[in-house]
C-alpha cells in the first residue's frame, strides 16, 4: 500500500463564528503508521480536530497542518488523500455497494478492470463478498460502516480518519467491529486518526491517545501511561473508574492517614489525596486490613462485582472483588492498597517531566 | 375512469395492510369498521367528483358542434385543437424546466449561504406566490404590454416598441413569474435536509465541485426537483387567470375551453378538451410521484 506520512499539527485552534472556542491551539505531531486516538467526552473539540487533519475546517490563522514534510493547511480535503468513516456512514444513497467503493476510483479515471479488481479486493478484506450488488438500504448498520471502510480504503489513502465509527451500532456488534477495524489498520499500516468517547475502544485501538477536555489536549500517552499514570483527576475519572482518598493526616515512615484506616505510601507524602483503581484494592480479612469499610452496595459486572465499601468518607470506595464470592450489605471487610498502585496525577506529571528532562 | 381504478387499487392496498396489521380474528371487524369510517368520504368522493366527472367524461364523447364527429376524436383530427394541445404542454414544459432550473440554483444558492439581508431577499422571491392569476397577468401587460415598461425603454432606445405580454412569452413570463417561487421555497426545504456528511465523504475521496453536485447533491434534491416541476408543469396546464387577462385570443387549453363553453355553447367539445387536460396534468403528477419514489428509495 502507499507509504504512509506522519501529522504535525502547530498551533492549531479553532474558533468559530459565533466566538465560541472549539478548540485552543494545540501542537500535535503523530508518526508515520501510528493509530492515534482523540478521546474525550462530547463537545471537547475531537471532531473539530479531526476535521482541521482533514481540511474539511481550517485551522485560525498561525495554525499549520503538515503531512510529512509537506505543508497542507491551504489544501481542501480532495486534495489531500485522506479516507473518512463517518459515525453515519454517509454512503450515497443512490449508488450500490460495489458503485460506493468504486466511486474514488473512478475518480482517479482508473481502467475499468483495475477498479473492479481493487474493489474486490477490498470487499473481502472487509468481509463483504458477494454483496456488490446490492443497495445501500439493504444493509445493515455493521454492513454499511463495512462498506464505507471498503469505500476509503479502496482509494489507498495517506491518512485514515475515523470519527465516532462504532457510535450507532450494538455492543456486541461494535466489539466484532473494532476488533476488525483494529486488525486492518495494523494490515495497512497507515497512519489514522480515531475519535471515539468510549475508553474501551480508545484503549484497544490506540498506539497513543489524547484524552481532550475543553477544546485541549489533556493528556498524550499509551494506553498504559493514560490508564496507570493520567495526569489529571479528569483523565483518571474518564479513563476507567477511580477512587480519590483523602489523605487527613500523616504519620512517621509514609504513613498516611484516610477514612477507615492508614495506609503506606511514602511517595505520596504531602499530597491531600491519593489514588487508586477498584481492582488494585485487595480483600483481606480484617485483622491484618489496613483500613476497614461497610458494603453498602454490590454490582455484579459478570467478569467481576463492584463492592462499594463506607470508609467514613463523603463518597464510597469502589472495590473489585471475585464476582463468584457474595459479600452481605452491612458486612464489615477488611482492605489493603499496596503502595505502587497508589497515585497521584501531579506527582505522574512530575515524574514525566523528570522522564523528558532525562531523555531530552 | 383511470382515476378510478387508481383509486380502487388504493382502497385495495389499505385494506390488505389493515389486513396485515390486525389479527385474523380480529380482521372482519376491522374491515366492517374501516368501510363505516370510509363512508362519509366515499359519499363526497361519489356527490362532488365522480358522479360530475363520469357526466364530464360521457358528455366528451357526445357530437361535436363544429365538426359534427365525436368531441376527443375532434381534438385528435383538428389541426387548431392540436396545435392549442400543443402550445399548452409546450409553454408549461419550458415553464417548468426553466423554473426548475434558474429556481433550484437559487434555492440551493439561498440554502447554503447566509449574508445580510437574506431573509428579506427569500421574503421578496416568494412573494408573487401571494398573488392570484389575474394580478399576475396585469403584471406581464405592465412589463411587457403595449405602454409597458419594455416598450417604453425599447420606444425611448431604438425607436420600436417591444412588445410581448399577449403572446405566449408573455404566458411564459407570467408562469415563470408564479413557478420559480415554488421552486425556491421546496428546493431549499429539501437542501435543508440534505446530509452534509455525504458531501464531505465524496471530497475526501478526491470530487470537486461538480463532481459532488453531479453525485451527491442532485440526487438527492431530485425527487424534490421532480415533483415541485410537476407541479409547476399542473399549475401552468391549467392557468386560467394569467391567460385570460393576458388575451383570449391565445389559443391554449384553458382558454378554449373557456371559449367553446360560453362562445359557442358546444358542450361536448368544452368537456373532451377539460377531460384530455384533466388527464395529462394527472399523468405528470403520478409520473413525477413515482420517479421521485423510486429515485430515492426508502428514506434511510
Ligand atoms: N460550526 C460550528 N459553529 C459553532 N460551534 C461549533 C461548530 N462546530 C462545533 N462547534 C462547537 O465546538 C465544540 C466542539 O465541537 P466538536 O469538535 O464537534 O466536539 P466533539 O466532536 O468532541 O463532540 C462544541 O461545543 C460544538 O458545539
Ligand atoms: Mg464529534
Amino acid at each position: 500500500m502507499t507509504s504512509s506520512v506522519s501529522i504535525t499539527l502547530e498551533r492549531c485552534g479553532r474558533t468559530f463564528a459565533n466566538g465560541h472556542t472549539a478548540l485552543h491551539p494545540l501542537d500535535l505531531s503523530i508518526a508515520a503508521g501510528e493509530t492515534l486516538v482523540l478521546l474525550g467526552p462530547s463537545g471537547c473539540g475531537k471532531t473539530t480536530t479531526l476535521r482541521i487533519i482533514s481540511g474539511l475546517e481550517s485551522p485560525d490563522a498561525g495554525g499549520r497542518v503538515r503531512f510529512g514534510e509537506r505543508d497542507v493547511t491551504q489544501r481542501p480535503i480532495e486534495k489531500r488523500d485522506v479516507g473518512m468513516v463517518f459515525q453515519n456512514y454517509a454512503l450515497f444513497p443512490n449508488m450500490s455497494v460495489a458503485d460506493n467503493i468504486a466511486y474514488g476510483l473512478k475518480i482517479q479515471r482508473l481502467p475499468a478492470t483495475e477498479i473492479r479488481q481493487r474493489v474486490d479486493e477490498v470487499m473481502a478484506m472487509v468481509d463483504l463478498q458477494g454483496f456488490g450488488e446490492r443497495r445501500i438500504d439493504a444493509l445493515s448498520g455493521g454492513q454499511k460502516q463495512r462498506v464505507a471502510l471498503a469505500r476509503a480504503i479502496a482509494v489507498r489513502p495517506k491518512v485514515l480518519l475515523f470519527d465516532e465509527p462504532l457510535a450507532a451500532l450494538d455492543a456486541k456488534l461494535r466489539d466484532r467491529l473494532r476488533i476488525e477495524i483494529g486488525q486492518l489498520l495494523r494490515e495497512l499500516n497507515i497512519t489514522a486518526v480515531y475519535v471515539t468517547h468510549d475508553q474501551a475502544e480508545a484503549m484497544a485501538l490506540g498506539d497513543r491517545i489524547a484524552v481532550m477536555q475543553a477544546g485541549r489536549i489533556a493528556q498524550l500517552g499509551t494506553p498504559q501511561e493514560i490508564y496507570h499514570r493520567p495526569s489529571s483527576a479528569f483523565v483518571a475519572d474518564f479513563i476507567g473508574a477511580v477512587n480519590r482518598l483523602e489523605v487527613i493526616g500523616s504519620r512517621p515512615q509514609g504513613r498516611l492517614v484516610v477514612h477507615g484506616g492508614e495506609l503506606h505510601g511514602p511517595h505520596l507524602s504531602g499530597l491531600p489525596s491519593i489514588y487508586c483503581r477498584p481492582e488494585d484494592i485487595q480483600i483481606v480479612e480484617t485483622n491484618v486490613a489496613a483500613i476497614q469499610g461497610c458494603v453498602i452496595q454490590s454490582v455484579f459486572l459478570g467478569q467481576t462485582q463492584r463492592l462499594m465499601v463506607d470508609t467514613g468518607s463523603s463518597t464510597p470506595l469502589q472495590v473489585d472483588a471475585p464476582s463468584r464470592e457474595h459479600w452481605r450489605v452491612g458486612e464489615v471487610i477488611g482492605l489493603t492498597i499496596p503502595p505502587e498502585v497508589l497515585f497521584h496525577p501531579e506527582q505522574c506529571n512530575s515524574q514525566r517531566d523528570v522522564q523528558e528532562v532525562a531523555h531530552g | 375512469m383511470t382515476t378510478v381504478s387508481q383509486w380502487r387499487l388504493r382502497a385495495g392496498a389499505a385494506s390488505s395492510s389493515a389486513k396485515a396489521a390486525a389479527g385474523p380474528a380480529g380482521t372482519r371487524r376491522q374491515q366492517r369498521l374501516a368501510l363505516l369510517a370510509l363512508a362519509p368520504a366515499l359519499t363526497m368522493f361519489c356527490a362532488f367528483w365522480l358522479l360530475p366527472f363520469a357526466r364530464l367524461v360521457l358528455m366528451g364523447a357526445e357530437i361535436d358542434r363544429g365538426s359534427g364527429i365525436s368531441a376527443y376524436l375532434a381534438i385528435l383530427t383538428h389541426r387548431q385543437y392540436l396545435i392549442s394541445l400543443a402550445a399548452t404542454l409546450g409553454v408549461s414544459l419550458v415553464v417548468s424546466i426553466t423554473a426548475v432550473g434558474i429556481a433550484g440554483l437559487a434555492g440551493f444558492f439561498l440554502a447554503r449561504h447566509c449574508f445580510p439581508g437574506k431573509a428579506a431577499l427569500v421574503a421578496i422571491l416568494t412573494f408573487p406566490l401571494a398573488f392570484p392569476g389575474v394580478v399576475v397577468g396585469f403584471l406581464v401587460i405592465m412589463l411587457g404590454g403595449r405602454q409597458g415598461i419594455l416598450a417604453q425603454l425599447s420606444q425611448w432606445l431604438f425607436d420600436e416598441r417591444w412588445i410581448f405580454a399577449y403572446s405566449l412569452t408573455g404566458l411564459f413570463v407570467g408562469y415563470l413569474y408564479f413557478s420559480i417561487p415554488r421552486v425556491i421555497t421546496t428546493v431549499m426545504a429539501a437542501c435543508e435536509t440534505l446530509d452534509r456528511s455525504l458531501e464531505e465523504a465524496a471530497r475526501s475521496l478526491g470530487a470537486d465541485t461538480w463532481r459532488v453536485t453531479r453525485d451527491v447533491i442532485v440526487p438527492g434534491i431530485a425527487p424534490a426537483l421532480l415533483s415541485t416541476g410537476a407541479i409547476c408543469f399542473a399549475t401552468s396546464m391549467g392557468a386560467f387567470g394569467t391567460a385570460f387577462t393576458l388575451g383570449t385570443r391565445m389559443s391554449i387549453l384553458p382558454l378554449n375551453i373557456y371559449g367553446e363553453f360560453t362562445n359557442y355553447a358546444n358542450f361536448a367539445m368544452a368537456a373532451a378538451l377539460s377531460v384530455v387536460l384533466g388527464l395529462i396534468t394527472w399523468l405528470a403528477l403520478s409520473i413525477a410521484r413515482k420517479l421521485a419514489g423510486s429515485s430515492l428509495g426508502a428514506p434511510a
